[in-house]
């Protein structure tokens, strides 16, 4: 499975121009804030239209401006935990996790209700409404939304940025276990050095709108540690 | 004094059918208009915006010659509707829907307007990455999320259609039992010497009908808006 993006483009004074690959099954894009990592997962999902760029994933190409292949957000699966979980607030958390199911055809699921909701734990909150949930709930709602539209990729936008240590502290063995049991790589944005340490298989480390470098975790978590320390 | 004669029960039941009528079939498009207004960026917007509004502002007799100048037998659109379609709206009661309709439009248009400006559209990015094509992302968040602005809007246009007299009365007349609503029934007992008992009578009606549909919309819209009340 490998992932592959480039993306040049420009938003005000702001310049993006990153290029990676990557075969993690979770890779975390590391760098400060306003480094460009919203930017470029928003052009992996097709929510952001770059003026030169080419998106592949697992050999399906869903971007290439060259080509004039620019495939629409609906219809390139890619899942997205947003910072701010974006659950409807129209419905219940059990019809939130199967909205994606619904535009999924049968033959291409293959996430199964039951086993998201356990891997989860998200049996107790099926029947509330997202304004009955904390924090930490509703990432993990959200988490569990973006994975019954059984997506080729997931991008999770800082998942935790908006919780508090202790929800932190919570959420935090569900991605673990998210990587581990499921059946779907993911991109995992982050300027937390201690995230990125636990749960990165790989790193791609982004300055100023630029790939500053990239690797397995091993090789990578040294480097940011002491970029981190310079900031 | 609490009786009500024949030609009172027609006229309050007309008012009824008129006033349902003209609600339920501008409904559609106030919600079109609603939509290109509230999301639309083109040439031209504010022109149709002063247009939608311009009912508001003119006096309802204007309006009502206006339209008996478009919609009239001999009139542009009139002419061609009665050949082509059979359509005919001059002195009928079809045309007192139409100048309800019109009359109540901008309020139901506004009303529709605010609420599509407070929808979240990030709720609908999230949508989008979930599977849901345009139309789907619009019936099953946008439109959910609108819905206490379409109550609203629509009773207001029913209620101002119930009240509705400068434009019905210069337009299709006063014809008892085809176009003698409650307000130009009203206006005719007051014309005539022993008719205030009847004109009281009706008032009373009127006020209850109006005060209903508004304490109706406010508790409605008040309801709904606790069940889609953002996070």
């Amino acid at each position: 499975m490998t992932i592959e993006v480039s993306a040049e483009t420009r938003l005000g004074s702001f310049k993006l121009d990153a290029h990676f690959v990557s075969d993690g099954r979770l890779t975390a894009i590391f760098g400060r804030s306003g480094a460009g990592k919203t930017t470029l997962i928003n052009i992996i999902a097709g929510l952001l239209h770059p003026e030169r760029g080419r998106v592949a994933v697992d050999g399906s190409l869903l971007l290439d401006t060259e080509k004039d292949v620019d495939i629409p957000t609906s219809r390139r699966r890619i899942g997205y935990v947003f910072q701010e979980s974006r659950l409807f607030p129209h419905l219940s958390v059990r019809h939130n996790l199967l909205y994606g199911q619904w535009f999924t055809p049968r033959a291409r699921r293959y996430a199964a209700f039951e086993e998201v909701v356990e891997l989860l734990d998200l049996g107790d909150l099926l029947g509330r409404g997202p304004p009955q949930l904390s924090g930490g709930e509703k990432q993990r709602v959200s988490i569990g939304r973006a994975l019954l539209a059984s997506p080729r990729l997931l991008l999770m936008d800082e998942p935790l940025s908006h919780l508090d240590d202790a929800r932190k502290q919570e959420v935090m063995p569900y991605l673990e276990r998210l990587r581990d049991q499921a059946s779907v790589p993911s991109i995992y944005v982050s300027h937390s050095v201690a995230e990125v340490a636990r749960l990165a298989t790989s790193v791609v480390l982004i300055a100023d709108g630029r790939v500053a470098a990239s690797g397995p975790a091993s090789s990578m978590i040294a480097k940011i540690k002491r970029q981190a320390l310079t900031e | 004094m609490l009786t009500l004669t024949q030609q009172e029960t027609e006229a309050i039941l007309l008012s009824l059918r008129v006033a349902i009528v003209a609600t339920a079939a501008s409904l559609p498009f106030g919600i079109l208009v609603a939509m290109v207004l509230a999301r639309g960026q083109f040439f031209g917007r504010s022109l149709l915006n002063a247009l939608v509004l311009s009912p508001l502002v003119l006096p309802p007799v204007v309006t009502g010659y206006v339209l008996l100048l478009l919609l009239g037998r001999h009139g542009p659109l009139g002419s061609w509707l009665a050949e082509y379609l059979g359509l005919v709206f001059a002195f009928r009661w079809t045309g007192a829907a139409v100048a309800c309709a019109v009359m109540g439009f901008p309020l139901m248009v506004r009303a529709i307007q605010l609420s599509i400006e407070v929808v979240d559209r990030k709720l609908e990015q999230a949508a989008a990455t979930l599977g849901a094509g345009a139309l789907w992302v619009f019936l099953t968040v946008t439109l959910p999320l609108m819905a206490p602005g379409i109550i609203a809007g629509a009773i207001l246009c029913f209620a101002r259609a119930m009240g509705e007299f400068g434009a019905t009365i210069t337009f299709v007349s006063n014809i008892p039992g085809e176009t003698q609503t409650l307000p130009t029934l009203i206006y005719t007992f007051t014309q005539v010497p022993g008719g205030d008992t009847a004109a009281l009578r009706l008032t009373f009606i009127s006020i209850a009908v109006s005060l209903g549909a508004i304490l109706a919309s406010e508790a409605f819209v008040a309801s709904v808006a606790r069940k889609v009340r953002a996070e």
